[in-house]
């Protein structure tokens, strides 16, 4: 069982499989975060029932498997002859899917903020603007950091599926070299332990933050 | 706007096979989440037990399926176990995988749910004579799966969304199968798959107001 013909080669092919997940997870959380972030505020603005169009909206990409909404993505530009590399395809759904997911959070977070406490503000004399940035911005953030955490771990685990478009992430380096090797068990440990190495720590500083920050230490 | 013509018609003609599909990518799911509850369960048991090695396999188990994407889960059992021999169907090797994500997840949101359960609830059956398995069975899980069951519907819904991967295992008979097969013999994909999603939306959809139903007769009181 110890003695395999992976090659150093083959671990920097790995690494770079790595480098695209994480490129693909950077992008798409970066750009879903900050449409997240908009959306979100819009929705708690609007109020329940003016964005119903919204959320039902947003609501579809949490509903639809992402690995149709990938491949209905990837139709789509072909028909429409956008002519976008699978990259762009992958991280244009990973950012919306991101989006959903971030706006039910940032309201969340915005909501956890009590009225009192803006309403304080605003008769102090602030803006609406310097309500949202000094008031509700730290304490939103305080509450929503640790799901926010949770849900950039999940794109990350999910960026897997563009394997589908083509575009060779980690498991589909890691299911070329299984392939080429004929070592399944081995290289896909090795892949999954890489996920891991990434995820956990990262989940677990999310579960500290969370102890840490809770409402009511 | 499109040099595209849409044939809608060719995809609804395809409904009836890509209904019966949305039956297996349900079937799926539900066993999916019997085993995983069932798991779930027996891995809350490891957890609060006394025994260093079981409370181990409990948490290695959970941070493993918590960690790691469901579809290189479904990969392990698929082209993983084939090390050992073990050749499973895309079918069982779906299922194994989304079991096994299932009931990772599900571990931890017991955790969280039995936290809000007082020690001296199980102490109280105790003295009453039962069992410390039986102060667990008929005690705490009750309770238990009444506080986690929004988590338990969110899985429920998560695990339909996974049923999707089993396509990439070369599963052909459910949702995203059936449809991926028609996309091969015609090359509409976006009709396929729109109306794909479009059946996939309907069910979680489903899925969602089902439980908030039952919710709101399990917790009149």
């Amino acid at each position: 069982m110890f003695d395999t013909s992976l090659s150093w080669g083959d671990i920097v092919f790995l690494a770079q499989g790595a480098g695209m997940t994480l490129a693909v997870t950077a992008v798409s959380v970066i750009a879903g975060t900050i449409l997240g972030i908009f959306c979100g505020v819009i929705r708690v603005q609007l109020g329940p029932y003016w964005s119903i169009p919204l959320t039902f909206v947003l609501d579809i990409f949490r509903s639809v498997p992402l690995l149709i909404q990938l491949v209905l993505a990837n139709a789509f530009q072909s028909i429409a002859k956008l002519g976008w590399p699978p990259f762009t395809t992958s991280c244009v759904v990973l950012s919306l899917y991101t989006a959903a997911y971030c706006t039910e959070i940032v309201r969340g977070g915005i909501d956890a903020v009590p009225l009192t406490t803006r309403r304080a503000g605003r008769s102090l004399g602030l803006s609406w603007w310097q309500d949202m940035r000094f008031i509700v911005a730290p304490l939103a953030t305080r509450v929503s950091l640790p799901s926010w955490i949770g849900l950039t771990l999940g794109v990350m685990k999910d960026s897997a599926l563009v394997l589908w478009l083509g575009l060779i992430e980690l498991l589909r380096a890691s299911q070329i070299l299984v392939t080429r090797l004929q070592e399944p068990l081995f290289i896909l440990l090795i892949c999954g332990a890489i996920y891991f190495l990434i995820s956990f720590p990262i989940a677990r500083l999310g579960g500290y933050l969370e102890k840490r920050w809770s409402p009511n230490d | 706007m499109f040099k595209y013509s849409f044939q809608w018609n060719q995809a609804l003609k395809a409904l009836p096979q890509m209904l019966d599909g949305a039956l297996v990518t349900m079937q799926i799911a539900l066993l999916s989440m019997a085993i995983g509850l069932v798991v779930a369960i027996i891995l809350t048991l490891f957890r609060l037990s006394g025994s260093r090695l079981l409370r181990g396999f409990a948490v290695a188990w959970v941070e493993i399926a918590r960690n790691t994407p469901a579809l290189f889960q479904i990969y392990m059992a698929h082209f993983g176990l084939g090390s050992f021999g073990i050749h499973l169907s895309p079918f069982t090797s779906l299922l194994a995988g989304i079991a096994f994500n299932n009931a990772g997840y599900l571990a931890e949101n017991f955790r969280g749910a039995l936290k809000a359960i007082p020690d001296t609830q199980a102490r109280a059956g105790r003295s009453l004579g039962m069992t410390s398995l039986q102060a667990f069975r008929l005690i705490v899980v009750p309770q238990m799966l009444r506080i986690a069951f929004l988590p338990i519907t969110n899985q429920m819904v998560w695990a339909i969304l996974m049923t999707s991967l089993g396509v990439t295992v070369g599963m052909n008979t459910d949702l995203a199968g059936v449809t991926q097969a028609l996309n091969a013999r015609t090359f509409r994909t976006f009709e396929f798959f729109a109306l794909a999603a479009v059946i996939y939306y309907l069910i979680a959809k489903v899925v969602t107001l089902a439980a908030r139903l039952i919710a709101s007769r399990l917790f009149r009181y």
